[in-house]
């Protein structure tokens, strides 16, 4: 066998292994071990500190946290068949709590508390939930990147789109659009929490002025209608400068030439964007997708920093509720097993986004 | 129809003047080359035209209209360009219709457009491909093909052969050639190899520094330069210099000598040639014709280097006063370097030039 030119050492295996070794050692170290220990600790009983040995507890952790049940109630009649109504006319039924507690006929929903509920016909439909407040977190997650990622995606790429053109000062505009990525997501929340402030906010002020004082000043944070909604329009206004530049670049990716001769052909602007735009932005559009989506499924910091979940827990989020019970709670356990649940959906969510995004051959 | 009138026309850069007043009028039909050497403003005016580069002053008419300020898709004209710039993510068949889909052309019309220009390129088997299975050629043709379909007024090519090697040059010369014929539209072709422009053109424009040298049929700029920049960019190997002593001027012929060159009378065509002064003489390599042994010619000296093409024979040869020397003679001879030879040239086809021959070393 011919020998390839090249020097002892990078053909010997073991040098290479060697050289490896200590970012592996570190790889190991930082990701592995407290990804694996999350797994391993979300099936135990596990606590921060706890005098107490360790036990196993099998999946009673995720049946804690993800355990749902439904309870669909008759109104209540009295002696006659004839339905109870209240001092509104509204049927009356039986309290929920009388089926979750110490009940032997419905050992399932035993713990759960009421999630939300509706009418069907003459009877009332509640869902229950054993974990209320962790459901809660992951709707309220999954309605922030519902919103976040096509409209953050969306406010980057049209902002990419105006400032990638040749004006003198468009650099100016760049900047400003990136200096929000630049500052910490600590400080940008404080300084909103002044924004949203409920008396003398700047947000209430200008609504206020705009308005010639029609406008009643809101408590933004301390509403649970406005909160989650708050806190969604400030995460899109720090990092849609960080995203706008991914699509900066990839805009400057497509070749001049081919918009000078879809110019030529006749094209509009739309059509451009079109036929020769978007498509030259396949591979980037994925890519911000799944960041985007990544990203704001670990919503945390505006969190912490804004809301602590409240008010009535509309801003509770997935990591909020992990690092508050691991933490907070000192409930290792439970908070390993959130970061395992968080895990999996997030990677479902990459592997679909990644199938529907495929190359189609 | 189109006819295009440039009138003056300008471009500058900032600072820069790239395109210094050209003048020019390509009638209906006909297939116009620009020719100039590299950086020379050829597709800068080529773009001007297409309406991509703003127009800095003079006007440009296209069917006695100055369109100036009309936008490309409105000027009715197409373009082919370098680097072919076809959609990478459409196949050949949506390439090719992009400007009728842009129209939104009916689709029976569409295809039928579609598959008379895959037909006249002879790449109906390619239509569904993607344009990264293709070989440059054939994106190329994919190109014209959608210049084609639109039955533009003009047709601008911009270097379209320049990324392709020689066998499939010369075949894609000769289809572009062919297509001229069969659509007899006007044609612009840009290039800056002599030999497209030769064969191709019925009207070559020579450009240097944004400025027009001559423009002419091929074989008027072949035959009758107008002045040395011409005459040294057309032909190959390029037309030699040598710098002459004036002797008489006599009527419409100089009588010119050098160290290695006997007096000889030259037509002087017109041009300030004065007795007395010094000139630059020049002759094709193709013109210059060996002596039998023992004759003496006009011009002597001894082979540096020999290339034997078969057909041609290239010498290279250091005259007697020193002076460089290439001759081309038409059939395969054998010479030894240092022998020496003498040459002979019919002095009708030898230009004399009042300026100084170009500085071989710029560039
Ligand atoms: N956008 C521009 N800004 C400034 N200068 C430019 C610009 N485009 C072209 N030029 C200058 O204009 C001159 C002519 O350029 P042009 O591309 O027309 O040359 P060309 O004749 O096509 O050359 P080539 O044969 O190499 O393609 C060059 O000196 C070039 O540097
Ligand atoms: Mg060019």
């Amino acid at each position: 066998m011919p020998m390839p030119s090249g020097s002892k050492l990078t053909q010997s295996n073991a040098a290479g292994w060697a050289f490896a070794l200590p970012g592996f050692a570190l790889m190991v170290l930082f990701i592995i071990v407290p990804f694996v220990f999350a797994i391993v600790l979300s099936f135990t009983n596990q606590r921060l500190v706890s005098p107490n040995p360790t036990e196993f507890v099998g999946w009673s952790n995720y049946q804690q946290l993800l355990g749902v049940g439904m309870l669909t109630l008759e109104p209540e009649k009295d002696a006659s068949g004839a339905i109870i109504r209240d001092a509104d006319g509204q049927p009356t039924y039986p309290r929920v709590r009388t089926y979750t507690r110490n009940n032997p006929d419905y050992p399932g929903l035993k713990g759960m508390r009421e999630l939300t509920s509706w009418q069907s016909g003459q009877n009332r439909t509640y869902i229950l939930a054993s974990d209320v407040v962790f459901l809660r977190a992951i709707i309220n997650t999954f309605i922030f990147v519902l919103v976040v990622a096509p409209v953050q995606g969306g406010l980057a790429l049209g902002l990419a789109l105006l400032i990638n053109q040749k004006l003198r000062g468009i650099n100016i505009y760049r900047a400003i659009y990136f200096m929000p990525v630049v500052v910490s997501i600590v400080v940008v929340s404080l300084l909103w929490r002044f924004i949203y402030d409920g008396n003398s906010g700047l947000l209430n002020n200008m609504l206020g002025a705009l308005s010639f004082g029609a406008f009643k000043p809101v408590n933004w944070l301390g509403n649970p209608h406005t909160a989650l909604g708050a806190i969604i329009a400030m995460s899109i206004w720090q990092a849609v400068g960080f995203h706008m530049v991914i699509w900066l670049s990839g805009l400057q990716t497509i070749s001049p030439t081919l918009y000078e001769a879809a110019a030529i052909e006749g094209s509009t602007k739309w059509q451009t964007f079109r036929y020769v735009t978007w498509p030259g932005l396949r591979n980037t559009a994925v890519l911000v997708l799944i960041v985007i989506t990544m990203q704001a499924f670990a919503l945390f910091a505006q969190i912490d920093v804004m809301t602590k979940g409240g008010p009535l827990d509309s801003t509770q989020t997935i990591v909020f509720q992990a690092v508050q019970r691991g933490y907070g709670k000192q409930d290792i356990s439970g908070g390993s097993a959130i970061s395992v649940i968080l895990f999996l959906i997030v990677l479902t969510i990459s592997l679909v986004q990644r199938y529907l995004t495929r190359e189609k051959t | 129809m189109a006819r295009i009138v440039l009138k003056n026309l300008r471009k500058s850069f900032g600072s820069v003047d790239v395109i210094k007043g050209v003048d020019l009028a390509i009638e209906d039909g006909e297939f116009t080359v620009f020719v100039g050497p590299s950086g020379c403003g050829k597709s800068t005016l080529l773009r001007m035209i297409a309406g991509l580069e703003d127009i800095s002053s003079g006007s440009l008419e296209i069917d006695g209209t100055v369109v100036n300020e009309v936008q490309p898709k409105d000027r009715g004209v197409a373009m082919v360009f370098q680097t072919y710039a076809i959609f990478p993510h459409m196949t050949v068949r949506e390439n090719v219709a992009f400007g009728l889909t842009i129209a939104k052309t009916p689709k029976a019309e569409k295809e039928a457009k579609v598959a008379e220009a895959a037909r006249i390129l002879q790449m109906e088997h390619l239509l569904d491909r993607r344009p990264s299975q293709l070989s440059g050629g054939q994106r190329q043709r994919v190109a014209i093909g959608r210049a084609i379909v639109r039955d533009p007024k003009v047709f601008l090519f911009d270097e379209p052969l320049s990324n392709l090697d020689a066998a499939l040059r010369m075949n894609m010369r000769m289809e572009i050639g062919k297509l001229h014929q069969q659509l007899s539209a006007t044609m612009i072709y840009v290039t800056h190899d002599q030999v497209e422009a030769m064969t191709l053109a019925d009207k070559i424009v020579v450009l240097k520094d944004g400025q027009v040298m001559q423009i002419g049929t091929p074989m008027e700029l072949y035959h009758e330069p107008v002045n040395i920049f011409v005459a040294g960019f057309l032909g190959a190997p390029s037309m030699n210099f040598l710098t002459v002593d004036v002797g008489e001027v006599s009527g419409d012929s100089a009588t010119v000598r050098a160290g290695a060159l006997e007096p000889i009378a030259v037509p002087t065509r017109g041009r300030d040639i004065r007795a007395g002064g010094t000139a630059t003489l020049g002759v094709r390599p193709q013109y210059l014709g060996p002596v039998d042994a023992g004759q003496t010619g006009m011009l002597h000296g001894k082979v540096d280097l020999t290339e034997r093409l078969g057909s041609e024979t290239v010498v290279e040869m250091t005259l007697r006063d020193g002076a460089k020397l290439i001759a081309a003679f038409a059939e395969d001879r054998i010479f030894t370097p240092g022998q020496g030879v003498d040459l002979n040239f019919d002095p009708a086809r030898a230009h004399l030039f009042a300026e100084a021959p170009p500085d071989p070393t710029a560039h």
